[in-house]
This record gives structure tokens, C-alpha cells and sequence, in this order.
């Protein structure tokens, strides 16, 4: 059972003040918290509980700048035995074509049972570089999986898995796909393992392959900002709308008048 | 006069909010594509586009994306539609992305607006979770595909539009790579918030398990059911059948309190009929205050025990 389980850096802006940099091009980062995207650690969790119970090997792989290794070493540290960085300046700019194409060349001449993504990503949110790469790839794909199964399945020579995944109305599916399969991975599928300052410490010396547009075989015009499909014109806040009422004063104040909103507006 | 093809996957909503959006580029021709739906489904979608395209199931078969997608491809390949539209729902996610791929087109996902600049087409669509926006633009001279949030259009009105019904041949593919087993429901809880008048909605600030009981507390206070988001549930501290949004139960009481709830359009997707919403939240910037009628920014730790108490005082 080899897999390989796609994973993105994000920024985690849930608490941070936005900044948009003059040009609308980018964001002030100083005062974010970086990790990994919470589907991907998800992801990362079914990977390494389907080598625990099969065997085989999980390869972690990221497209990014250097600091995005630490994603890889975290990877490595909840159990993936490999861990592949595709890395290059050229990359900057690329969007969700983008960093699948280049996904895709990586992962072509290995031998793979199963393809995990998150479903999204915290950032760029589109959800869709994991169904680029069964496009890309010609394979079949299941999204939003809470649950993943597999009978057989040796190296990409067959074997099928069983995977629940949610559909519309709060319904749920579960259906066999022949491996090898993209399967996009859901929050909630399992409960990922706690990853120590120790047990990153543990594979501070695990290697890294690192592999730039050249060793995967695209050319310039493919890569990053210059093969982008969609291209930013410009990032801008929100606008706020209506919006809501913002009590002010002091929290004896604000919960006194909300009390009373409550039961004049709420009807309480 | 250019073709858009919307890719319906139930007559709904949605299908409306597809034609509004085809409508408002310009004059266009406007398919829908449409799997195994009924002749009044296929009735209703006539109204509002000007050729429905009904893709046969097989008896007891239901809407799959593998499926469709294997339909579609060659079919759109032959149509060359100026642009294909979806929903970003769940099959959204599943079908999209593969079709975009497979037809080798750019691909604008979750779009909450939708422009045509020349042989551009323009978009705006959310980053990190709502917070930021971003002005997107792709090249659509060899057409694009497109996937716009549910509830971000108007639906379409309903001008008749008389549209061409036709029955699309499918030709016999390769065997499906993905095979149905079953269809699972959602697990009835012991509570039933769909009922509720008042709800409490806890979310990811609320940060630990036993963190809970003031919110619990709170709710007995209010009469009030204890609601949720799905974070909350991933981690098991409360039950599925309290969690509201796209993935989980759809809600419609009066007052809907959110606590520590950043307002992901997941999780908004489920709150409905416009209740008097509350939010209590220490960023100024979450996405929850641009939908809420009454918004507190400060520490829920400390705002939600005074408001317990408040309510009990007053209530005597
Ligand atoms: C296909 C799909 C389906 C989904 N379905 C659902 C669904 O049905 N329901 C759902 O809820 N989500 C759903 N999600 C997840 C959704 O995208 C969000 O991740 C989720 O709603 C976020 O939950 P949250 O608001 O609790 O957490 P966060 O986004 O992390 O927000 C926590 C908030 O708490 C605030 N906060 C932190 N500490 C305090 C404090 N001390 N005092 C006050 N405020 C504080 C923060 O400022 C922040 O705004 C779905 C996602 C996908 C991809
Ligand atoms: N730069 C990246 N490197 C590796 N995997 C990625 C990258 N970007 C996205 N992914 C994968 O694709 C999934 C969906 O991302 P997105 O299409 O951006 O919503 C993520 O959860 C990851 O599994």
C-alpha cells in the first residue's frame, strides 16, 4: 500500500489582523501562524493509519518556498516515510493548474496505490488541486472522503478501496474505487496524532528530496506566475455590508444592552 | 451569440442562481445539463434556460460526478460552450476540478461574482476562509469553467423561456472506476435543533472540551439548544446532530447566538429563514459580523458568564 499525501503550508489568519499590502498584490505575513492545512493533517493521519494496518511506504510532498520543509519534517515526524519537496523560485505565483501540473509530474513514475489531498486549502480555498490531478492523471476520484478503507492494493497494480464521502443534504455515499484513486480527504476522518517537539527533532536529519521545475520537466512558461490560468488582479477586504451593530462600552454595559436586544428584537 | 452551459445536478435553487449568473454576461444561449431528471423537472428548467439536456440514468442510479464527468467530457468537447457552469457544492467539489482538467480549460472556483472583460472572464472569490477577497481574471478564449457559491447569485426570474428539452445519447463507456455501495443518512440525534427557537452556536473558540459547560449553561439559561460547527464535532465534543452548515443540519430559529463562530459560508449555508443573529467574537475582522444584526467583539470567556447571569437576573 504506498500512498502519497499532498500537503500545503497555510497561514493560519483565524485571529491575525489582514494587512493588504499598496498594489493589492500580497499581505503583510509578519503576524501570522504558520502550519499545516488542517485538511492535509488529516489527510497525513489516513495515510500513515492505512501503512500502520497494510504496509508500504507514505511519501509527504509539497509545492513551495524553503520554509514549507517544516511541513514535510511534521509529516515525516507523524509517520511518512518519505518526504518530497518541490521547490523552485520559478513556482511563486502558480495557481491551482499550476501547483497541479507540477504535482503531477512529480507523482508520474512512481508507483502509488492511493493519492490523498486535503479537500481545501485554508488559504486559496478552492478545492480543486486534487481533482486536477485525477484530470491530470486520468484516475478516478473520490472528494470529501470521512472514511477510507482498502482490500488489496500492491504498488499501483489494482486493488480497490472503499470510501465514504460526503454528497449533498447532509447525505453521505460509499463507494469502491479501483486503485490507484485520488481521494480528497474531509476534517473529522479520524483524530490526528499529537506531533511533539521531540518527535520533530527525531527526523531532523531525515532526508528531503528536493526536486525545481528542471528535474520535473516543465518548462518555464508552465511554472508558477507565467503558467498561471488565473491570475490575481487584487486582493481587497471584504466589504462589510449592512453589517453588524457593534456594541461598545464595557462588557457590563454591552451584555446589558444585548440582553435587552434580546428580548425586544429576539422576541425573548 | 455565445453559449453557456450550466451543469445542473437537482432542480433547485441553484439551478437558478446558474441561469442568473449566464444572464447577467450578456446575450447568451443557456443549456443546462441535467442527469436523470423527471419531465417536470426538465419542465421547470425550461422556463429559465433555452435547452435542457437531460443525461439518462440507469434505473435506481443517483447523480454521481465520476460518472457525469465520463458523460460530459466528450460531450462538451463536441459543444464548445463559451463557458461551463457549476455549483461549488459537495458534487461541485467532485466534478469541477475533473472536468476542467479533462477539457483542459481554466478553472474559476467558488466564485461569488462573475464578470466578462473582453475574452476575460472576471471574478471575486474568498481567501483564508472569508477574510480576504481577491479580484481573479482567466483568459476564456478557448472557454473556461466556472463554480459559484450557492446563495452568493439571485436566482433567476422566471421569464418563460420555452426552452428545447432533448434527451442526450450516451455512448457505452469503459466500465466505472467508482461503484455505488450505499447511501447513508445522517444519524438522528437525541436533540433535534431544527426545532429550536433559540439556538446557542459554539465554534472553534471556545478552544476546550470542558470550556463547553459555560456555553451549556448559557443555553439552559435562554431555554436554548447548544448548536454547533463542525470543528467542534470533528474533535467528538459534541455530537453531529448539532453541528449546522453545508455538512450538517439546516436551522431556521429566531435567535441564533454565535459564539466563538468565525462565519465560514459553510457553516452560514445552514442557518436560514434570517434569525436575529448574535455574535460574540475577539476579531473585529471575522467574517461572522458582516452577516450578524448585533455583534460583540471581546473574549467570550468573559462576555458569555456575564450574560448568563444577566439573563438569570432579569428572568428573576
Ligand atoms: C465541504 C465542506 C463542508 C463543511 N461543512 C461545514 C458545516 O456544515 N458546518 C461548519 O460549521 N463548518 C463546515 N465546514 C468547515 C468550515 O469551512 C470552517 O472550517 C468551520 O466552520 C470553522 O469553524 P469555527 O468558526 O468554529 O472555527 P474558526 O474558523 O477557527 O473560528 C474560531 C473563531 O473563534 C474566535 N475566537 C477565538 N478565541 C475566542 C475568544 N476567546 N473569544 C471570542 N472569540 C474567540 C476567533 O476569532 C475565530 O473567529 C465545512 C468545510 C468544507 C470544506
Ligand atoms: N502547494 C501545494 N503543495 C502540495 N499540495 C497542495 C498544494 N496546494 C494544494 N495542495 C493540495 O490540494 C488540496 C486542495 O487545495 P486547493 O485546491 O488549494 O483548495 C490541499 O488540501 C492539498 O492537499
Amino acid at each position: 500500500m504506498n500512498i502519497i499525501v499532498c500537503i500545503k503550508r497555510v497561514a493560519d489568519t483565524s485571529e491575525a489582523e489582514i494587512v493588504i499590502q499598496r498594489g493589492g498584490q500580497g499581505l503583510e505575513e509578519e503576524d501570522f501562524a504558520w502550519g499545516i492545512n488542517e485538511w492535509d493533517n488529516f489527510a497525513v493521519e489516513a495515510a500513515v493509519q492505512l501503512k500502520e494496518q497494510h504496509g508500504g511506504v507514505v511519501t509527504a510532498m509539497t509545492l513551495g518556498g524553503e520554509d514549507d520543509e517544516e511541513v514535510l519534517r511534521r509529516a515525516l515526524a507523524m509517520g511518512c516515510d518519505e518526504a518530497v519537496h518541490l521547490c523552485d523560485e520559478a513556482f511563486a505565483g502558480a495557481d491551482a493548474w499550476g501547483i497541479a501540473k507540477a504535482l503531477a509530474a512529480a507523482v508520474r513514475g512512481r508507483s502509488y496505490d492511493l493519492l490523498l489531498c486535503g479537500a481545501v486549502s485554508g488559504d486559496a480555498g478552492g478545492g480543486q488541486v486534487g481533482g486536477f490531478l485525477a484530470g491530470l492523471l486520468d484516475l478516478p476520484l473520490v472528494a470529501l472522503a470521512t472514511c477510507l478503507e482498502v482490500g488489496s492494493g500492491n504498488g499501483g497494480t489494482g486493488g480497490v478501496a472503499r470510501v465514504r464521502h460526503e454528497v449533498e443534504s447532509g447525505l453521505e455515499r460509499v463507494v469502491e474505487v479501483d486503485l490507484p484513486a485520488v481521494v480528497t480527504v474531509q476534517t473529522g476522518i479520524n483524530e490526528p496524532r499529537y506531533v511533539s517537539i521531540r518527535g520533530i527533532r527525531k527526523v531532523a536529519g531525515a532526508e528531503v528530496q528536493v526536486l525545481d521545475g528542471a528535474a520535473l520537466g516543465l518548462q518555464a512558461a508552465e511554472l508558477g506566475s507565467a503558467g498561471a490560468r488565473v491570475r490575481l488582479e487584487e486582493l481587497f477586504l471584504p466589504p462589510r455590508g449592512e453589517g453588524a451593530e457593534v456594541l461598545e462600552g464595557s462588557d457590563e454595559e454591552i451584555v446589558q444592552r444585548l440582553v435587552e436586544m434580546l428580548h425586544q428584537r429576539g422576541g425573548l | 451569440m455565445r453559449t453557456i452551459m450550466a451543469i445542473v445536478e437537482v432542480v433547485d435553487e441553484t439551478a437558478l442562481e446558474l441561469a442568473h449568473a449566464a444572464r447577467s454576461l450578456g446575450e447568451v444561449h443557456l443549456t443546462a445539463a441535467v442527469f436523470g431528471a423527471e419531465d417536470a423537472g426538465c419542465a421547470e428548467l425550461a422556463r429559465y434556460f433555452d435547452r435542457v439536456v437531460n443525461f439518462p440514468l440507469s434505473p435506481g442510479a443517483v447523480f454521481d460526478a465520476e460518472h457525469a464527468a465520463a458523460a460530459l467530457t466528450p460531450w462538451l468537447a463536441a459543444e464548445q460552450p463559451f463557458l461551463i457552469l457549476l455549483s461549488h457544492t459537495n458534487n461541485g467539489l467532485d466534478l469541477a476540478p475533473l472536468l476542467a482538467a479533462r477539457l483542459d480549460l481554466p478553472m474559476l472556483a467558488d466564485c461569488l461574482e462573475l464578470g466578462l472583460r473582453d475574452e476575460q472572464l472576471t471574478a471575486v472569490r474568498t481567501l483564508y476562509a472569508g477574510k480576504v477577497h481577491a479580484r481573479v481574471v482567466a483568459d476564456a478564449k478557448g472557454g473556461a469553467l466556472a463554480t459559484l457559491r450557492p446563495g452568493a447569485f439571485d436566482g433567476d426570474e422566471a421569464i418563460d423561456r420555452g426552452g428545447r428539452i432533448e434527451t442526450a445519447a450516451v455512448p457505452p463507456g469503459p466500465p466505472a472506476r467508482r461503484r455505488l455501495l450505499e447511501t447513508v443518512a445522517a444519524e438522528a440525534g437525541s436533540v433535534d435543533i431544527t426545532q429550536a427557537e433559540i439556538l446557542v452556536a459554539v465554534g472553534r473558540g471556545i478552544e476546550e472540551q470542558e470550556n463547553l459547560e459555560i456555553v451549556q449553561s448559557l443555553a439552559a439559561a435562554l431555554d436554548a439548544e447548544v448548536a454547533c460547527t463542525r470543528p467542534i464535532v470533528d474533535k467528538n465534543w459534541l455530537p453531529k446532530s448539532r453541528q449546522v452548515g453545508t455538512s450538517g443540519q439546516s436551522v431556521s430559529p429566531k435567535v441564533y447566538l454565535a459564539i466563538g463562530v468565525s462565519g465560514s459560508f459553510q457553516h452560514l449555508g445552514g442557518v436560514k429563514g434570517k434569525p436575529f443573529l448574535v455574535a460574540i467574537n475577539q476579531d473585529a475582522a471575522a467574517p461572522i459580523f458582516a452577516v450578524a444584526d448585533v455583534g460583540v467583539v471581546g473574549d467570550l470567556f468573559d462576555l458569555v458568564p456575564l450574560l448568563e447571569e444577566k439573563i438569570r437576573a432579569r428572568k428573576g
